[in-house]
């Protein structure tokens, strides 16, 4: 077999999914007892925490904007996260990095409620733990939760997910191998509730014809997530407050 | 409308057995009319009901379509619709509805009473940081003079600000004001406010304080405790923290313009003590861990438990132990509620 085929005649992937399935999603939120909110998310075998501090008093004097609050984000891979180990060094700051830590920052600028918070600024801190495909997804949706776990006024949730197509069929939530594999790899993140998009990015050019059934099916996928989050957030809350109810 | 009757009648309950209210609960719109022991079978299915019924909310989560509420704190309007911005317990207040998060950063209003740590020293003020969004402003013109002296603050006072505070020193205060351009000042204009000395400190989620009229507490087994409403936790040794104020005054009183060291013997905490002050510490962890109100009375019904568990104060904080405490908590507090019926 000259090439690796992404798609089974019988419409399995290589990791045994359909076209339109979401990897297993595990969350959890509070994970962390010296940020002012946590998560930890896992999608197949991507592994993230996020951590979040702030509101908090400007750390550079100088960049305080007086009428909204700052967010600014650090993503960083372990080197222990991907199949080959890198240095420590490569990882951090490099194209790829500053690019996620853009765009999350982005996505969550326009979500925080941020003139709420004037003069302050905000942290989102992610990690990865193991990275398999979907690193940009899984970070947004971290962010997310750990935004919600720490009590800051967001306007929605942002639900992200990435989706592609390969041999023709839009496919969702890539893993590593099928990031690998050449196609458009397309991010959508959305506001599910109150609805909009926030981001949509193109890592090279999705066929006009499929274009519109990729991103139909990068929306349902966001819906799917949402429902999920939402799920993990109320049951999260309910338990913390469940000692409180009982007594 | 049915649930804003149901407000109502919870209120005057509220009022009316105070006894109640300062128990562990604080969660207000709660199961008055459940009797203590069908509380279990009405858990079960209130995980669901407490969303369902709109008590607990998710940011973007639309409260009322018709726009016939007031937006207050946690909430914003999208169109016509009111939307929750954060994710906690649903307060309606008339017309007004507000959304309390479970978990935040503490909010200043005048009059609260804090601790706070010295973060920056500049020209006639202290930044002190209290867990806030901005660090909060202590003027020099706010603090008590050594000896109480009342007069104005010259610049030789502004060169000496380093004998009063310096950076890291912790600080019990008040809040004195807040300024249109949203910054806060504090004062420490009182003879208990002040620096606080040779303790532990300790750090909780501000929305697990609640407000009271003393946040000072001796408690029985020889320890203070301030609990500042902004989270931040203050435990010494009592009778070691009045020979240290005794200390203090004594030599303010006789040289005032020099800096205060205090003696090692002063400082001396005895091994028990230690042990009470960790006992303590733990109590308070254990209830944040569980989520519940962190007052006088319930730190010491934990302090009390752990020792007739025989526990240690390390295995205070053993999940196994954990578990134990809070559903002892709960029941000692159901058969309370028997006992007053």
């Amino acid at each position: 077999m000259s090439k690796l085929s992404y798609i089974s005649p019988e419409g399995l992937r290589i990791d045994g999914r359909r076209a339109n399935e979401l990897r297993r999603i595990n969350i959890q939120m509070g994970v962390s007892n010296r940020a002012d909110g946590s998560a930890y998310y896992e999608q197949g075998n991507t592994k993230i925490i996020a951590a979040v501090y702030g509101p908090r008093e400007i750390s550079v004097s100088g960049q305080s904007i007086f009428d909204r609050a700052i967010v600014k984000c650090e993503f960083a891979t372990s080197s222990f996260s991907t199949t080959e180990r890198k240095p420590q060094q490569k990882t951090k700051g490099d194209r790829a990095t500053t690019e996620i830590s853009n765009l999350v920052k982005q996505a969550f600028e326009s979500t925080i409620q941020t003139h709420l918070y004037p003069r302050s600024q905000i942290n989102i801190y992610i990690q990865v733990l193991q990275s398999d495909g979907g690193l940009k997804a899984a970070a947004i949706n971290a962010s997310t939760l750990a935004l919600i776990d720490a009590g800051i006024s967001m306007k929605d949730f942002v639900c992200a997910v990435s989706t592609s197509c390969i041999d023709g069929v839009a496919v969702l939530d890539l893993n590593h191998i099928e990031e690998r594999s050449g196609g458009p790899d397309c991010l959508l993140s959305i506001q599910p509730q109150i609805g909009g998009v926030i981001s949509l990015n193109m890592d090279s050019k999705v066929p006009q014809d499929l274009f519109e059934s990729v991103l139909e099916l990068g929306e349902k996928g966001c819906k799917k997530i949402f429902s999920i989050l939402s799920d993990q957030v109320k049951k999260y809350s309910t338990d913390l407050i469940s000692n409180q109810l009982k007594i | 409308m049915e649930s804003n009757d149901n407000n109502l009648t919870n209120i005057n309950i509220e009022i009316f057995s105070p006894q109640k209210r300062m128990k562990l609960k604080h969660y207000q719109q709660q199961h008055t009319q459940v009797k203590a022991e069908d509380n279990d079978i009405i858990m079960e299915s209130e995980e669901s009901e407490l969303f369902s019924s709109k008590r607990l909310v998710i940011p973007g989560q639309i409260i009322s379509r018709e726009g016939e509420y007031l937006k207050g704190h946690g909430t914003f309007h999208n169109g016509s619709n009111l939307i929750a911005s954060v994710c906690g317990t649903l307060d309606k207040v008339d017309r007004l509805i507000s959304v309390k998060a479970l978990k935040s950063r503490y909010h200043g209003e005048v009059g609260d009473i804090i601790v706070g740590r010295i973060t920056e020293i500049s020209s006639k003020r202290w930044k002190v940081d209290v867990n806030s969004r901005l660090d909060y402003i202590l003027m020099l013109s706010a603090i008590n003079l050594p000896g109480g002296i009342q007069r104005r603050r010259t610049s030789a006072d502004e060169l000496q600000m380093r004998n009063f505070f310096v950076e890291n020193d912790l600080v019990y205060a008040e809040v004195q004001m807040i300024m249109g351009d949203g910054s806060v000042a504090i004062h420490t204009r009182n003879q208990k406010y002040g620096k606080l000395q040779n303790g532990h400190f300790m750090k909780v989620t501000p929305s697990l304080i609640k407000r009271s009229k003393q946040h000072f507490y001796s408690l029985e087994c020889g320890v203070d405790v301030i609990l500042g409403l902004n989270g931040y936790i203050w435990i010494a040794d009592t009778e070691q923290q009045k020979n240290q104020s005794a200390f203090i005054q004594k030599h303010e009183k006789e040289n005032f313009d020099q800096a205060c060291i205090i003696p090692d013997d002063i400082k001396q905490i005895s091994k028990d003590s230690r042990d009470r002050i960790s006992r303590v510490k733990n109590s308070i962890a254990l209830l944040e861990k569980g989520f519940l109100l962190i007052h006088s009375k319930s730190i010491m019904q934990v302090y009390h438990l752990s020792n007739k568990m025989k526990l240690g104060a390390k295995d205070l904080l053993h999940p196994q132990y954990i578990k134990q405490i809070l559903t002892l908590l709960s029941t000692e507090y159901n058969d309370d509620i028997k006992d007053e019926e």
